[in-house]
Formats: C-alpha cells, sequence, structure tokens
C-alpha cells in the first residue's frame, strides 16, 4: 500500500483524532477563557480597592476640638485681620492664640455646645485649642504668606477654599504614613484638580510661580 | 522681588579676617544653636561630630620665638565652580538634586528629605564642609522645646552643612515683602556667626553690590570669577577653580601661604603671577 492509500484508509481515524485534538484544543480556550476573566477580575478588586478603598484606609478622619463659626465671627469683627494678622517682622500670625479670644469669650455669651466647651475647657483653664491646621506643610517647607497676601496681592480663597465664609468646620484627614494633612496632596486620586486650593503640593507652588514669576525658584526658596 | 532661579542678582559671600580671629569659638556655639545642629555624647569623636563651621588652628611651624598661630573659621564655600557657572564639586555629583545652586543668591542649597545619604558630596567636598548624620538627633530632655523652628531637623542618613543661614534671608524678605521694599539691606541678613564674633574678623554680605563691606574688603574680579584684587585676600585652595564665596584676610604671608598647597618654589610664582594681575 502506497502511503497516500494508507493515509485515506486511516482516513476515520485521523479524523477521530483530529476531534479528540479540538475537543482538547477547545478546553484549553474555555481555560485562557476564564484565566482572563479571573485576571480582569481580581484586576478590578484590585484596581478598586487600591483607588477607593486604600485612600480610605491611608487617611484617619479627626475631628477638630469644636466647631469654630468663622461667618458669624467675620461678622462680627469685619474682617480677617484681627484674627489672621501680620507681625511687624512680616511673619504671619497664622491661627489665633486664645488670648485674642478672651475679651469676648470670658464667659459664655451663647447657648451653643461648642462655646460651652470652648469656655469650659480652654478659657477657664488657661489652655490654648490645639487646632489642626489644614493646610501645615512639612516641616522642611518655608511659606511666606506676606510674599503672596501683600507681594502678590492675592487673596486667601484662591490657596484656602472657602474657610473664611464657612460655619461649620470640616474634619481634618491625617496621612497615617507620614502624618501630614490630606489637603496638602489632594482628595482626588486621579490628580485633577477643580479649584486652585484643591491640593498645595510642590508641583502646585512651582506652577504657579512658573506662571506667574516665570520661574519654578529654587529649592531654599520654598524649603529651610 | 521677582530675582528667582535665573540671572545673577545676589551673590552672598563671607570674608573673614584671620588676623582678628582669636580662635574663641563663639562662631562654632552660635551656629550650632542657630541652626538645631545636633551635639553628640562624644564631642571629640570627630568622625560622629557635626560642625558646620568649625575653627582650624593653623601654625607656622618654627620654634619659639618666632612661633606664629592662626585660627581659621571654615563654613562651606558656597563654591561657584569653575567659571563660576554653578557647577560646585558637591552639586555636580549629588545623584538626587538634594544639593543645589542657587544661581539668585549664589547660595548652595541642602534639601534634608531629598537627600538619601551616599555621601559622594562629602567625597567631593575639598572643604570638609559636609558631614553625615549616622544617628537620629538626641536632645536632652525639654531641649526639642528650644529648637528655631525656622529650620528644619535633619534625620538619621542624611548630610548637612552651613547654609550661610538661608532662613534669616527668607525671614529678612518677608519683612522686605510686607513694608512694599524690594531690597533687602546688608543689615537685615546676617549669619549667626558674624554676629557672634565678638571681634568682628567675619563680614557678610552681597560681593556684587559695591555698597556692601564684604565687595569692598576684597574687592572681586568679575573677569575672574571673583578672585580677590586685594593682595592680602585669598581664598582656599584657589587653584582648583572651586571659586569660593568665602574670602580670608590676613597680613602675614605664612597664613596667605598655608591656604593652598604649594611645591617648593611654587608660592614665589603665584605671588608674582598675582601682583603682576594687578598692576
Ligand atoms: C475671630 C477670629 C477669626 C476671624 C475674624 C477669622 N478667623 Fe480664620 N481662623 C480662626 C480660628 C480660631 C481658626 C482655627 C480653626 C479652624 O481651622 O477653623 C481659623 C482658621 C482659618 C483657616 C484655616 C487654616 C488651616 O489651614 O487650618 C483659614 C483659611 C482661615 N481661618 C481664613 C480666614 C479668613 C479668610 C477670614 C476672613 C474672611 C478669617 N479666617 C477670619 C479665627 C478667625
Ligand atoms: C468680637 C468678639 C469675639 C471674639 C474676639 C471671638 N468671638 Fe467667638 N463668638 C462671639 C459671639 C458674639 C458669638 C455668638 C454667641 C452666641 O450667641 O451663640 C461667638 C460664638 C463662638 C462659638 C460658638 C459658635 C460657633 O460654632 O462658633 C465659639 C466656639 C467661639 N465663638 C470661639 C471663638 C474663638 C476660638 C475665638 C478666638 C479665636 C473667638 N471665638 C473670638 C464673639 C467673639
Ligand atoms: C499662596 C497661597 C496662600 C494664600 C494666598 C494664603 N495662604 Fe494661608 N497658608 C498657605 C499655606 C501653604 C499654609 C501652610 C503654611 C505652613 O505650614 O508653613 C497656610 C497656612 C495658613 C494658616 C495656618 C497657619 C498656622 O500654622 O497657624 C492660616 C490661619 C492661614 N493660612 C490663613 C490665611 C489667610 C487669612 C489668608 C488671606 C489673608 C491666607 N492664608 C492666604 C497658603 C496660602
Ligand atoms: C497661585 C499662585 C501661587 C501659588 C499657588 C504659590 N505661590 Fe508662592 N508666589 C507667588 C507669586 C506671584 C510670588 C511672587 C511675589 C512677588 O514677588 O511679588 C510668590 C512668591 C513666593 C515666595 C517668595 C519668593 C522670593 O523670592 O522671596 C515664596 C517663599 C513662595 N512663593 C513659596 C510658595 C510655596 C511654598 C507655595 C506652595 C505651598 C506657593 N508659594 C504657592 C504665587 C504663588
Ligand atoms: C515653589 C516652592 C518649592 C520649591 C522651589 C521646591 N519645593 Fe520641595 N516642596 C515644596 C512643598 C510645598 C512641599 C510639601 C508638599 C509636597 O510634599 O509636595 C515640598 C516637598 C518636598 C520634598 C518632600 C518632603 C516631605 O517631607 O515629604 C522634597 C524631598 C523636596 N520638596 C525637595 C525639593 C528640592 C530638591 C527642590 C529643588 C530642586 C525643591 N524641593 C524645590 C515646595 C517647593
Amino acid at each position: 500500500m502506497s502511503e497516500l492509500e494508507e493515509k485515506t484508509e486511516n482516513g476515520s481515524t485521523d479524523s477521530l483524532e483530529m476531534g479528540v485534538s479540538e475537543e482538547q484544543k477547545a478546553e484549553g480556550d474555555s481555560g485562557i477563557g476564564a484565566g482572563v476573566l479571573f485576571f480582569i477580575a481580581a484586576f478590578a478588586v484590585c484596581f478598586l480597592s487600591g483607588w477607593l478603598l486604600f485612600p480610605n484606609l491611608l487617611y484617619s478622619k479627626k475631628e477638630q476640638p469644636f466647631n469654630f463659626n468663622h461667618a458669624l465671627h467675620v461678622e462680627e469683627m469685619g474682617g480677617c485681620d484681627s484674627c489672621h494678622y501680620f507681625r511687624e517682622d512680616g511673619s504671619f500670625a497664622g491661627v489665633p492664640k486664645l488670648a485674642q479670644c478672651v475679651d469676648c469669650h470670658a464667659e459664655v455669651m451663647g447657648d451653643t455646645e461648642d462655646e460651652a466647651v470652648f469656655v469650659a475647657e480652654y478659657v477657664e483653664k488657661e489652655k490654648e485649642v490645639p487646632w489642626l491646621i489644614y493646610s501645615e506643610q512639612p516641616d522642611c517647607v518655608f511659606f511666606s504668606h506676606s510674599a503672596h497676601v501683600v507681594g502678590a496681592q492675592m487673596d486667601c480663597v484662591s490657596c484656602h477654599g472657602h474657610i473664611g465664609e464657612s460655619t461649620t468646620m470640616k474634619p481634618y484627614e491625617e496621612n497615617r504614613i507620614t502624618g501630614y494633612s490630606r489637603d496638602i496632596w489632594g482628595k482626588n486620586i486621579w490628580g485633577f484638580k477643580k479649584n486652585s486650593w484643591d491640593r498645595m503640593k510642590m508641583d502646585d507652588c512651582a506652577e504657579c510661580h512658573e506662571k506667574e514669576t516665570g520661574s519654578k525658584g529654587a529649592c531654599f526658596q520654598c524649603h529651610k | 522681588m521677582t530675582q528667582q532661579n535665573h540671572g545673577n542678582a545676589h551673590k552672598f559671600g563671607m570674608v573673614i579676617d584671620l588676623d582678628k580671629c582669636t580662635g574663641c569659638g563663639s562662631c562654632m556655639v552660635a551656629c550650632m544653636s542657630e541652626n538645631n545642629v545636633p551635639f553628640k555624647e562624644d564631642e571629640s569623636n570627630k568622625k560622629d561630630s557635626i560642625t558646620w563651621m568649625r575653627v582650624y588652628k593653623l601654625t607656622n611651624g618654627k620654634s619659639f620665638p618666632d612661633t606664629d598661630v592662626c585660627y581659621l573659621p571654615r563654613p562651606c564655600m558656597h563654591c561657584g565652580g569653575k567659571g563660576d557657572h554653578g557647577h560646585s564639586p558637591c552639586v555636580s555629583v549629588c545623584p538626587a538634586t538634594a544639593t543645589d545652586y542657587d544661581y539668585g543668591t549664589g547660595i548652595v542649597s541642602q534639601i534634608y528629605t531629598r537627600c538619601f545619604g551616599c555621601r559622594y558630596c562629602m567625597g567631593a567636598c575639598p572643604y570638609h564642609a559636609r558631614f553625615f548624620n549616622w544617628w537620629d538627633p538626641k536632645w536632652p530632655e525639654g531641649m526639642e522645646e528650644y529648637l528655631s523652628p525656622d529650620v528644619s531637623p535633619r534625620m538619621r542618613g542624611v548630610v548637612e552643612k552651613c547654609s550661610f543661614c538661608f532662613h534669616r534671608y527668607q525671614a529678612a524678605k518677608d519683612k522686605a515683602y510686607l513694608e512694599e521694599r524690594d531690597t533687602v539691606a546688608e543689615e537685615e541678613y546676617q549669619t549667626a556667626c558674624t554676629q557672634a564674633c565678638p571681634s568682628g574678623a567675619i563680614t557678610f554680605g552681597d560681593l556684587n553690590n559695591p555698597d556692601h563691606a564684604v565687595h569692598q574688603l576684597v574687592n572681586p574680579d568679575p573677569h575672574h570669577c571673583g578672585r580677590p584684587r586685594n593682595p592680602k585676600a585669598f581664598r582656599l585652595l584657589e587653584r582648583l577653580e572651586t571659586n569660593p564665596k568665602v574670602y580670608y584676610i590676613s597680613e602675614r604671608e605664612w597664613v596667605r601661604k598655608a591656604g593652598d598647597n604649594y611645591l617648593d618654589g611654587e608660592w614665589e610664582k603665584a605671588k608674582m603671577k598675582k601682583t603682576k594681575g594687578h598692576e
């Protein structure tokens, strides 16, 4: 028998064999399919937990000692600089000390619980309020309010948002690893910035400096 | 006041009159307390101790009655590098841009949080002006409260060095901004060592400003990267072309000669060249 004849004669077996191998292939295909599916599912789980869960784990929420009503006080005092003022040497006083409150708050005036806590826990005990500073930069950063507020005539809103007009304070979020405030790196995990005050990391400072002064600046301009 | 990382607006420098220095060490103490420099249990262990400003003792090597002593305070030289282009020995080797040259002030910055402690810069610095933190600083109980908030403290594993008290410049600029001035006066920005020196041996200011005392003392030559035109003034290891911003003045020839390593006969030639250059 020639080879050809042999092949024809064994044709059926051949096709049977083929059938088996095709079945095997199909099984392999569904195996790959399951693998891809598993991969996508696992990826989605990791991705979502990385992007949605992890930031929540990374940051711990802390409450301020008591609520402070900016809108009420600004109306009462007629401006920001009675509390947030510049000292004669050019430095910025920042968050006011207790001494700036006691003139009015020697005794409880209203009937809010916040004021009661404030007077009982801090004014009467002569203890400074341990405010948590949303915008606090790392130790190594030097920031100058006079350069921006006096020099560049910027308003507080462009960097701090509408804290000055608020009636309640947002919770303070602390990065568990670095201990820095969440306002430095911002909330948006994609890195999008809707408002100029959404975050204030090194690139945000440098971006504005490049635009406004033509240079990103030397390291020692913002570091100490 | 937008004198930032371009142009050569300022060039802060220091002139130290070695004939006035008594070696008392006030500058070292002032520097340490101003800059939160950590001290060690055993400060005599020089491999571990950190001295941004350090006073060295030089002698002329002669015996009595010709013996003579000179004390030489050594801060960071804030080198401009070859051609004064900002390629300081340390800056050019740093793989992390942790140390950088500020073209607006001529000051070599050190950002501790960026530094990862490879210590190339320490090897590159010909003046031994850089120090490594082998340990986290340990402050005696209660002393942490006394640290200056204007200078960030360092941690284990990073290099530190003299910054020409840059935080004082930041503070001076803050005040200038508030008063809507665009210049900082000479006396507004002075380093801690300058002000602590009881004999007035240290002078600090802007070498580019002819009104400043440092300029008048050394008369830097702008065509030779600030080489002093005052024949009594010199810079350490001038021939390396590191172009330091710290100048020394002495009437004594042996002291000036000690500012570099000369082979036999070289000093005579160097002196000739120097005097010729001034004709
Ligand atoms: C009665 C005094 C007082 C007045 C007036 C006042 N503030 Fe405040 N401000 C405070 C106190 C107290 C805090 C700290 C509590 C807090 O964070 O809300 C604060 C905090 C802030 C902060 C948050 C800083 C941070 O990063 O944590 C901003 C921003 C601010 N004030 C802006 C303003 C602006 C803008 C105005 C004027 C429209 C103003 N303040 C008027 C007392 C005052
Ligand atoms: C000009 C006077 C004045 C000064 C200064 C002042 N307050 Fe008040 N504060 C008031 C008045 C008026 C109220 C409203 C009291 C009421 O009727 O409930 C008030 C209410 C409050 C309350 C309760 C209401 C709320 O949610 O904010 C707190 C807490 C408070 N103040 C904290 C402070 C602190 C902290 C300071 C110092 C930074 C300060 N105040 C400085 C006048 C003042
Ligand atoms: C260019 C952006 C910018 C502008 C404009 C600005 N701030 Fe700030 N502010 C900051 C940054 C950044 C910090 C954190 C500084 C730090 O931690 O060293 C800060 C900190 C503060 C703090 C807390 C300081 C402390 O540690 O006690 C207060 C209060 C504050 N700013 C109020 C204001 C007020 C009021 C204005 C308007 C007059 C204003 N800021 C304008 C960026 C800005
Ligand atoms: C929205 C714009 C803007 C943002 C954001 C901003 N700056 Fe500035 N900054 C300026 C401008 C404009 C000047 C120049 C002011 C002048 O010279 O009149 C300046 C000047 C400075 C100066 C003084 C520079 C000098 O030469 O003395 C320092 C320091 C500084 N900025 C630090 C920071 C830091 C740190 C941040 C981020 C936390 C920051 N800035 C964010 C606009 C900005
Ligand atoms: C325009 C101001 C500005 C300049 C110029 C600047 N920085 Fe920063 N830098 C910041 C601010 C603000 C932060 C803190 C926020 C953040 O982490 O981004 C920071 C953070 C850092 C950190 C991280 C510190 C930490 O504790 O998380 C390093 C490292 C650093 N800078 C290095 C440098 C170096 C090196 C240069 C010079 C090449 C430089 N910076 C120039 C503003 C500046």
